[in-house]
């Protein structure tokens, strides 16, 4: 069966789980592994088979047979990949908070993306993966005025990147809290938790609504979480709403599948879980013969 | 660090955060006019003003402030003549936006406030700080969670990103004096930069162990009019000032002002008596971040619970600062064991 060829950038511990993510998927074929530096990430890529560069973005740009890329990187390096990319005519699932091209949840705006022929999906972050289809869920039926999350992942998974620009995280994700959940007003708090055991990334969603109908909320939940767990087997609802006033509150956990991080690294795990999502459908698109625009 | 008793000791009084905590956020602008022209008269070096979760902490999870913190920041800054403004900032609470905010409105320093063992979260606040012309200061919360070595190494970070005095908070009000000693000594030792240090009562040794900091060479100590803070409250200020004069150290405060200030100001604004009760000695035994305490009352009354059990379960499973939403979760996994029994 014909599949779409995948590069990926960046062989961190994201690039290299998505890497397995991709080796386990019908429509997408893992073909190229690129970096800067010869690595860890670029060795274990070799090991299995993969075409490996230090090339960085060009490895991928220039490759004919490459469809999909997936950049994890880095924000600034997303900002000067991006134009690389489209000219060669990539689509792109882009792992940083550079968000260059629109915000995608897959179970709340990716049809719709697909639709408009998008050629740069930004994955928002981690947290907002985990939170914006409640979000958007409650909003549907509810009309939210405000919509605060809290995020708490291990230390442990909390990669640098992240610790050194904490900001960016609450920023985006309270920005597209309001841009694909319907929230009116929003505010995102990260809290890293540093126990041994290392604990599950939980997720706590409030919403200040204006049409507390109760069952209504219930039903809408309970379906977005059967969405995501299409493509993230490890969500799963551990408070269900509870409906106080005008006031909703929800509390999700994400255990990671393991593909290659360890199971606490829910976070980085839906985050992959839902780019490759995202770039099944592209792909399936793409082979349906529905965008002319990269096979071209 | 020398430990000169003759060295100035710099009191930093967070009755304007802290204790925002323990009237639910509730402060107004002219308790702000009042308690902080007060602090200023009686000659406090720090006044420290922010929602009690630090900058931006005004949410759902964390309860939201009466009156818009920036307007408070705003009174603040124009009520005080010689004391440095300071403002509290948890990161992945408040942002580098909010701080440059803050600044606008009046506040000259920021203490950058991070879980013991996560400090490099903060280095681009503590550099952002710099860059607009506020003083940086390095805060660790729950320091009683690890062991002194590991304090050093974290202290470390900040002292690199360019904190120009680093904090420790008890912020479970967990330790005893040794507890205090063991970590406040090595840093004292090591660091190039000062030491200070942040005590919750709920063991009944805020005091104790604010002194225990002092002789182990802290140079800034948190304390707080009548203790009004998170749990079982703060060092209560008027008596650490007349504990330091009494034994000499030279604070710059006038005693009897700081009394009058806490007793007549302070006090009519507390909304319940600042003692120990049985939840907030739950607090320090277990090892609870202090502001979880009203939080736990309204879930307790919510899923009729003992709020005792709830903090216990809270420890076990080593919540850290800032994760209010999960007395909620905890809240309702023991409603529904108790349901199943």
């Amino acid at each position: 069966m014909e599949k779409i060829k995948v590069g990926i950038i960046g062989p961190g511990n994201i690039g290299t789980d998505l890497m397995y993510k991709v080796m386990g998927s019908q429509n997408l074929e893992m073909k190229t592994m690129t970096g800067i530096v010869e690595s860890e990430g670029i060795k274990r890529a070799a090991a299995l088979g993969f075409h490996t560069s230090i090339e960085g973005v060009l490895a991928v740009a220039q490759d004919k047979e490459i469809g999909i890329v997936f950049d994890a990187t880095s924000a600034s390096a997303h900002m000067k990949h991006a134009p690389v990319l489209k000219e060669a005519g990539k689509i792109v699932f882009d792992m940083t908070p550079a968000a260059v091209g629109p915000f995608v949840i897959p179970c709340v705006n990716l049809d719709h993306l697909t639709e408009l022929n998008t050629d740069n999906y930004n994955m928002v972050t981690c947290g907002g993966q985990a939170t914006i289809p409640i979000a958007y869920a409650i909003n549907r039926v509810a009309d939210c005025e405000y919509t605060e999350i809290v995020a708490c992942i291990s230390s442990k998974s909390a990669g640098p990147g992240t610790r050194a620009n904490i900001d960016e995280f609450t920023q985006t994700t309270a920005k597209a809290l309001k841009t694909v959940g319907g929230a009116e007003r929003s505010k995102a708090i990260i809290v890293l938790n540093p126990a041994d055991p290392p604990l599950m990334m939980s997720n706590t969603i409030y919403a200040i609504v204006n049409h507390p109908d109760e069952k209504a909320i219930v039903d809408a939940v309970n379906q977005i979480v059967a969405e995501v767990q299409a493509y993230v087997p490890g969500y799963s609802l551990r408070v269900p709403p509870i409906v106080d006033g005008n006031k909703v509150t929800v509390i999700v956990q994400v255990e990671g599948a393991g593909d290659f991080l360890p199971k606490y690294s829910g976070n980085l795990d839906i985050i992959n879980a839902a780019a490759v999502a995202g770039a099944e459908r592209v792909a399936a698109k793409l082979l349906e013969g529905g965008n002319n625009h990269v096979l071209r | 660090m020398s430990l000169d008793k003759n060295r100035k000791i710099h009191i930093v009084d967070t009755t304007l955060r802290d204790g925002s905590h323990a009237v639910s956020h509730s402060f107004t602008t002219e308790q702000v006019t009042a308690v902080s022209s007060g602090l200023d008269k009686a000659g406090v070096d720090i006044i420290e003003i922010s929602h009690g979760d630090g900058l931006a902490g005004s949410s759902i999870n964390y309860g939201f402030n009466k009156m818009p913190e920036m307007e408070l920041i705003k009174t603040a800054s124009r009520s005080i003549k010689n004391a440095k403004l300071a403002v509290l900032l948890l990161p992945g609470v408040g942002t580098i936006e909010d701080l440059q905010e803050a600044h606008e409105n009046g506040a000259q320093m920021v203490r950058v406030a991070t879980h013991v063992t996560e400090a490099d979260i903060a280095i681009q606040h503590l550099q952002a700080a710099q860059k607009l012309g506020m003083v940086p200061v390095g805060f660790l919360m729950l320091t009683h969670m690890a062991p002194p070595e590991k304090i050093l190494e974290q202290a470390k970070i900040f002292v690199e990103a360019g904190a120009t005095y680093v904090n420790l908070a008890d912020s479970a009000g967990y330790m005893t004096p040794e507890d205090v000693r063991a970590r406040v000594s090595l840093l004292v030792e090591h660091l190039p930069i000062p030491v200070g240090f942040h005590a919750h009562n709920n063991l009944s040794l805020a005091v104790a162990n604010s002194l225990a900091a002092v002789e182990c060479g802290a140079d800034y100590i948190d304390v707080t009019c009548r203790g009004l803070g998170a749990g079982a409250g703060n060092t209560q200020a008027e008596v650490m000032a007349g504990v330091l004069k009494r034994l000499g150290y030279s604070t710059g405060l006038d005693f009897y002002d700081y009394m009058d200030l806490a007793e007549n100001v302070v006090e009519p604004m507390m909304q319940r008596p600042q003692i120990i009760k049985s939840a907030s000695l739950m607090l320090g035994y277990a090892g609870v971040y202090s502001s979880f305490l009203l939080h736990t009352y309204r879930a307790a009354e919510k899923f009729k619970l003992n709020p005792r059990d709830i903090l216990v379960e809270l420890g076990n499973r080593g919540m850290v600062g800032g994760q209010e939403d999960m007395i909620i979760d905890v809240a309702h996994a023991l409603a529904r064991q108790g349901a199943v029994r």
